[in-house]
C-alpha cells in the first residue's frame, strides 16, 4: 500500500509536468514584424511595392525557377535552384533555354506543379488574351523578365524559353518571375481578387489570413520540397506600419517582434533597451546621377571627379547613426563586380579644390547645378538631412547645388524620362538623386551604362554612351561562364568608377530591430530575406 | 436633401482635376519605378486612364451613380468595401473622441463660464487654448512613449488584436481606442470649450437670467435654462467637429496605424489612387451633407423658436 500510494504520488507529480512540457513543446511559435509598407503586398504571385516585397509575399507563398540563395548572411548569395533543378542553353542556338524541373512538388492546394504550370503563368503575365492574364501582375513582373520572346513546353518536366537575344544574364531574371497554381484559380472561379485571399504556391509558407492594410499572417508549410528551407517558426503576423516611429514603439510596447527600417534617431535608445540591430552589405546606393549630355554642368570628368572627392562618406555614416556604408562606386567593395578602379573615391578637399580650379571653377566663379531629389520614401534614407549635408559639402569646393524637391512617385516620372526630356532638360535639371537596387548584373550595371537603354528606352538617364562599355555589355550577354562573366563587368564596373559616372554616397544595409524573443534571423546580403530563418 | 447633389458633383470633379493637375501618375502604384514605356501604356490602356479625362469622370460617375465606386488601381480592391471598412473604423474612433470632447468641452466650458474671470476660468481657458494649438502628431506620440511604453497600460498602434476585421466590444479591444480617441479628442474639447464658456457667461448676463434668479430658482434650475437656450449652438459646433473628426485625421491615424479614412485618404492621395481617392471624398461628402441635416432637423426639437420661424 505504502509502495502503491509513493508510485501514485509520483505519477501525479510527473504527469502534470509532462503535459505542461508537451503543450510547451508543441505550443505555436509566433514572430510578429512590423512592416513598413501601406499595405500587404499582392498575394496573387507577383507581389507589388518593389524588390522589398518579395520576401513578404513572394518568396513566403511561392518558389521561382530559379532562386537566389538568400539564407546566408557572410557573403553575397548566388542563384540556385528553385523549381527548376537545372537550366542550361542550347549550345547550337543560345537564345534557346531548357529548365529541367523539379518532381514530385505540390502547390498549397495539392495539385501538381509540371510544365504546364510554368506556360500557364508564363501566359497569366505576358499573353493579354489569356483567360488568366492579369494586368497587375503583368505590370509587376515584365519589366523584370524583358528577355523572354516565347516559350514552349518539351515535356511534363521541361520548358525551353527562347530569349529575343543572346542573353547570358538571362537566369538572373527568373528569381522574379513566381509560380502560382492553376488549380487555385480554378477553384477561385477564375478570379484573382479571390486568389489574393486563398492564394496557393509551392513555398515554405500558406497564407491563413488576409486583412488588407492591416495584417497577413502566414503559416509554416511542413510539406515543403526543400527540407533545409522548412520554417523555423509556425506563423509570421506581417502587420504594415509604414510610420517609423510608430514601427518603433510597437516594437518596444512588444506588440511586434521584429520591425524593418528603425530611423537612424533611435538606435542607440533600442540598443540600451536590450533590442538588437541587425543590418549587412545590402545591393543598394544612394547616388546623385548626372547627365553627360551636352549642356550640362557635369560633362567635365574632373567636375564629377571633384564632387566624389568632396564628400565626407564617414560623416553620412555618422549622420545615419551607423546605418549606412560609405559608397566608392556603385557596387560595394565586398562585391565580385566591383573590380579594381583607378580613380580610387575618398574623402580629399584639398584635391577636389585643385580639379575644379582646373575646370575653371571658383569662388568668384562657381559651378551652378540644379539636382532633382525627393521629399523621402523607399530607398531614399534621410533624403533632405543628407542632401542638405551634399550641398554643403559640395559648396566648399564652388558647386552651387540646388533643388527641385518632388514625391518619390513624381520623382520616378523625372526618371524614366531622362535628363534631355522637357521635364528635366526644360528645367534646368542636370542631376538625379534616387535610391538604385543593385541586386543583379542588370540592375546594378547595365541598365545605366548600355546606350540602348538611354532613356526614355531604360533608366540610363543621364544619356551616358561610351562604345567600349557598350561592347564589354555585349560580351557579358554572349558569355556564359560566369568566372568570366563576373570579369567583365567588373571592368564595366571599374569604366563607371573611372568616368565618374555618378556621385556614390552611401550604401544602405537593410537595417532591422529585433527583441530579444527572436533567437535568429539571418539577414541576407540582398533585399530578398528568407523569412523561413526567423526563429523564436 | 436635393442640396447634396450639386455638393457630391462639385467636391468629386475638384478633386479628379486636381488629381491630374498635380504631379504624378496613378499608375506609379501599380508599375516598377523602372518600367518601360510599353509596359506604362499598355497600363494606361488596360486601367482607361488614356482616355480625355471628361471622359474618365464621366465614366466614373456613370458607374458612381449606379452604385459601383470602381476598383482601386493600387490594390486591385473594390472601392466600396474599401471605403466602407475604413468608414467604420474611423466611425468608432470619432465618435468616442467626439463623445470624450463634447462632454469634457461642455463640463469646462460651463464651469469657465459660470466662474469667469476667477482661476476655474483661467484652467479651463488654458486647457481649452492648449487643446487647440497642440500639434496631434506630437501629442499622439508623447501619449504613446508615457502610457505605452513607460507605463505599458494600452497599446502602440493598431485597431485591435487581430486587427479591425476582428473587433470584439471588450476591455481587451477598447484598450486599442483610448490612446487614439483621446489624442484625437483635443481639438474638439478646446473649441466647444471656448463656445461653452462664451455662451454661458453672455447668458449669465441676460435678462432672463436676472428674472430668473428674482423669481428665487436655484441654482440648478437656472442652469437647466441656460443650458436649453446654449443647446442649439452646441448642437451646431459640436456637429461640425463630428464632421472633421469623421474626415479621420491622417496624422493621428498615421501615427498608431489606425485604419481609417484618414489613413486611407492619404495613402490615396500619395498613390494618385482615382478611383479610391474619389470614393472615399464622396462618401466623407455625403456623411457631411447628412450631418448637416440630422442637427437642422433636431435642432426645432431643442429650440421651439426654431418651429415658430
Amino acid at each position: 500500500m505504502k509502495l502503491f500510494r509513493k508510485q501514485l504520488s509520483i505519477w501525479l507529480l510527473v504527469l502534470p509536468l509532462g503535459f505542461f512540457l508537451n503543450s510547451a513543446l508543441h505550443a505555436e511559435t509566433i514572430a510578429r514584424y512590423g512592416i513598413s509598407m501601406a499595405d500587404i503586398p499582392l498575394t496573387t504571385g507577383q507581389p507589388d511595392r518593389g524588390a522589398g516585397a518579395y520576401q513578404f509575399t513572394g518568396h513566403t507563398i511561392y518558389d521561382p525557377l530559379v532562386a537566389w540563395e538568400s539564407n546566408i548572411s557572410t557573403r553575397p548569395g548566388k542563384l540556385i535552384p528553385g523549381l527548376a533543378t537545372s537550366w542550361k542553353v542550347d549550345a547550337k542556338d543560345q537564345k534557346k533555354w531548357v529548365f529541367t524541373l523539379r518532381k514530385g512538388v505540390k502547390f498549397h492546394d495539392g495539385s501538381e506543379f509540371t510544365a504546364d504550370a510554368v506556360i500557364w503563368n508564363l501566359d497569366k503575365v505576358l499573353v493579354d488574351k489569356s483567360l488568366q492574364f492579369d494586368a497587375k501582375q503583368s505590370a509587376q513582373v515584365r519589366p523584370r523578365i524583358p528577355s523572354i520572346a516565347s516559350y514552349r513546353k518539351v515535356n511534363d518536366y521541361a520548358v525551353e524559353i527562347t530569349t529575343k537575344e543572346v542573353d547570358a544574364l538571362f537566369p538572373y531574371q527568373l528569381p522574379w518571375f513566381l509560380i502560382s497554381s492553376p488549380a487555385q484559380w480554378e477553384k477561385m472561379g477564375k478570379d484573382w481578387s479571390q486568389v489574393a485571399v486563398h492564394p496557393s504556391g509551392t513555398g515554405p509558407f500558406k497564407l491563413d489570413k488576409l486583412v488588407p492594410r492591416e495584417r497577413a499572417e502566414l503559416v509554416k508549410n511542413s510539406d515543403y520540397w526543400d527540407s533545409k528551407r522548412l520554417a523555423k517558426t509556425d506563423r509570421i503576423v506581417l502587420i504594415p506600419i509604414p510610420d517609423a516611429m510608430t514601427r518603433v514603439n510597437a516594437l518596444l510596447n512588444g506588440q511586434v517582434d521584429l520591425i524593418e527600417t528603425p530611423p537612424p534617431d533611435v538606435v542607440p535608445q533600442l540598443t540600451s533597451a536590450g533590442f538588437k540591430l541587425v543590418q549587412n552589405v545590402t545591393p543598394h546606393v544612394w547616388p546623385y546621377h548626372f547627365s553627360t549630355l551636352p549642356g550640362s554642368p557635369w560633362t567635365d570628368i574632373r567636375v564629377r571627379k571633384a564632387a566624389n572627392l568632396a564628400i565626407d562618406r564617414d560623416a553620412v555614416v555618422k549622420l545615419m547613426n551607423g546605418l549606412a556604408t560609405p559608397a566608392v562606386g556603385q557596387m560595394d567593395v565586398t562585391s565580385p563586380w566591383f573590380g579594381k578602379p583607378a580613380f580610387k573615391i575618398h574623402y580629399d578637399l584639398a584635391a577636389a579644390r585643385a580639379l575644379m580650379v582646373q575646370a575653371g571653377y571658383s569662388k568668384e566663379h562657381p559651378l551652378v547645378a540644379k539636382v532633382i531629389i525627393a521629399q523621402g520614401g523607399t530607398g531614399q534614407m534621410l533624403s533632405l538631412p543628407m542632401n542638405e549635408f551634399m550641398q554643403q559639402s559640395l559648396a566648399e569646393i564652388n558647386i552651387k547645388v540646388s533643388f527641385e524637391t518632388v514625391e518619390l512617385e513624381n520623382l520616378y516620372l523625372h526618371w524614366r524620362s531622362g535628363a534631355s526630356s522637357d521635364m528635366n532638360a526644360g528645367k534646368g535639371i542636370t542631376a538625379i538623386n534616387l535610391g538604385y537596387v543593385t541586386a543583379d548584373p542588370f540592375y546594378g550595371i547595365t541598365r545605366f551604362v548600355d546606350s540602348r537603354y538611354i532613356a526614355p528606352n531604360g533608366v540610363n538617364w543621364g544619356g551616358y554612351n561610351n562604345p567600349k562599355v557598350d561592347a564589354l555589355v555585349d560580351k557579358i550577354r554572349t558569355t556564359f561562364d560566369t568566372k568570366t562573366q563576373d570579369k567583365l563587368l567588373s571592368k564595366v564596373h571599374e569604366i563607371m568608377v573611372d568616368d565618374a559616372l555618378m556621385l556614390w554616397v552611401v550604401h544602405d544595409v537593410n537595417p532591422h530591430a529585433l527583441s530579444p524573443k527572436v533567437k535568429e534571423f539571418v539577414q541576407a546580403q540582398h533585399w530578398f530575406q528568407d523569412l523561413t530563418t526567423i526563429r523564436m | 436633401m436635393l442640396y447634396a447633389i450639386p455638393i457630391a458633383l462639385s467636391v468629386t470633379l475638384i478633386s479628379f482635376i486636381l488629381v491630374y493637375l498635380a504631379p504624378g501618375d496613378p499608375l506609379n502604384a501599380i508599375a516598377p519605378a523602372d518600367a518601360p514605356a510599353e509596359v506604362i501604356a499598355s497600363l494606361k490602356s488596360a486601367y482607361g486612364l488614356d482616355r480625355p479625362v471628361p471622359v474618365q469622370y464621366g465614366m466614373w460617375l456613370l458607374r458612381a451613380v449606379h452604385g459601383d465606386l470602381g476598383t482601386s488601381i493600387a490594390s486591385g480592391r473594390a472601392v466600396t468595401g474599401e471605403v466602407m471598412g475604413a468608414v467604420s473604423n474611423t466611425l468608432l474612433l470619432a465618435g468616442f473622441a467626439a463623445f470624450a470632447g463634447v462632454l469634457v468641452g461642455c463640463i469646462l466650458g460651463a464651469l469657465a463660464g459660470y466662474h469667469r474671470g476667477t482661476w476655474i476660468d483661467r484652467v479651463a481657458t488654458t486647457i481649452s487654448v492648449i487643446g487647440v494649438s497642440i500639434p496631434h502628431y506630437w501629442l499622439g506620440l508623447v501619449l504613446t512613449i508615457v502610457f505605452s511604453i513607460w507605463l505599458s497600460w494600452f497599446p502602440a498602434m493598431g485597431a485591435g488584436p487581430d486587427g479591425s476585421s476582428e473587433w470584439l466590444w471588450n476591455v481587451e479591444h477598447l484598450r486599442y481606442l483610448v490612446l487614439p480617441a483621446l489624442t484625437l479628442s483635443v481639438i474638439p474639447m478646446g473649441i466647444i470649450t471656448r463656445t461653452v464658456r462664451a455662451l454661458v457667461a453672455d447668458m449669465l448676463e441676460q435678462e432672463f437670467v436676472v428674472a430668473l434668479r428674482a423669481r428665487g430658482l436655484s441654482g440648478r434650475d437656472i442652469f437647466r435654462h441656460i443650458a436649453k437656450n446654449a443647446a442649439p449652438t452646441v448642437l451646431a459646433v459640436a456637429s461640425l467637429q463630428v464632421g472633421y473628426l469623421m474626415g479621420g485625421s491622417i496624422l493621428v491615424e498615421t501615427v498608431f496605424a489606425w485604419p481609417g479614412t484618414g489613413y486611407l485618404l492619404n495613402t490615396a492621395i500619395f498613390q494618385r489612387d482615382i478611383p479610391l481617392l474619389q470614393g472615399i471624398l464622396l462618401v466623407l461628402c455625403m456623411f457631411f451633407v447628412l450631418l448637416n441635416m440630422l442637427v437642422d432637423v433636431l435642432q426645432p426639437f431643442i429650440d421651439p423658436r426654431m418651429r415658430r420661424n
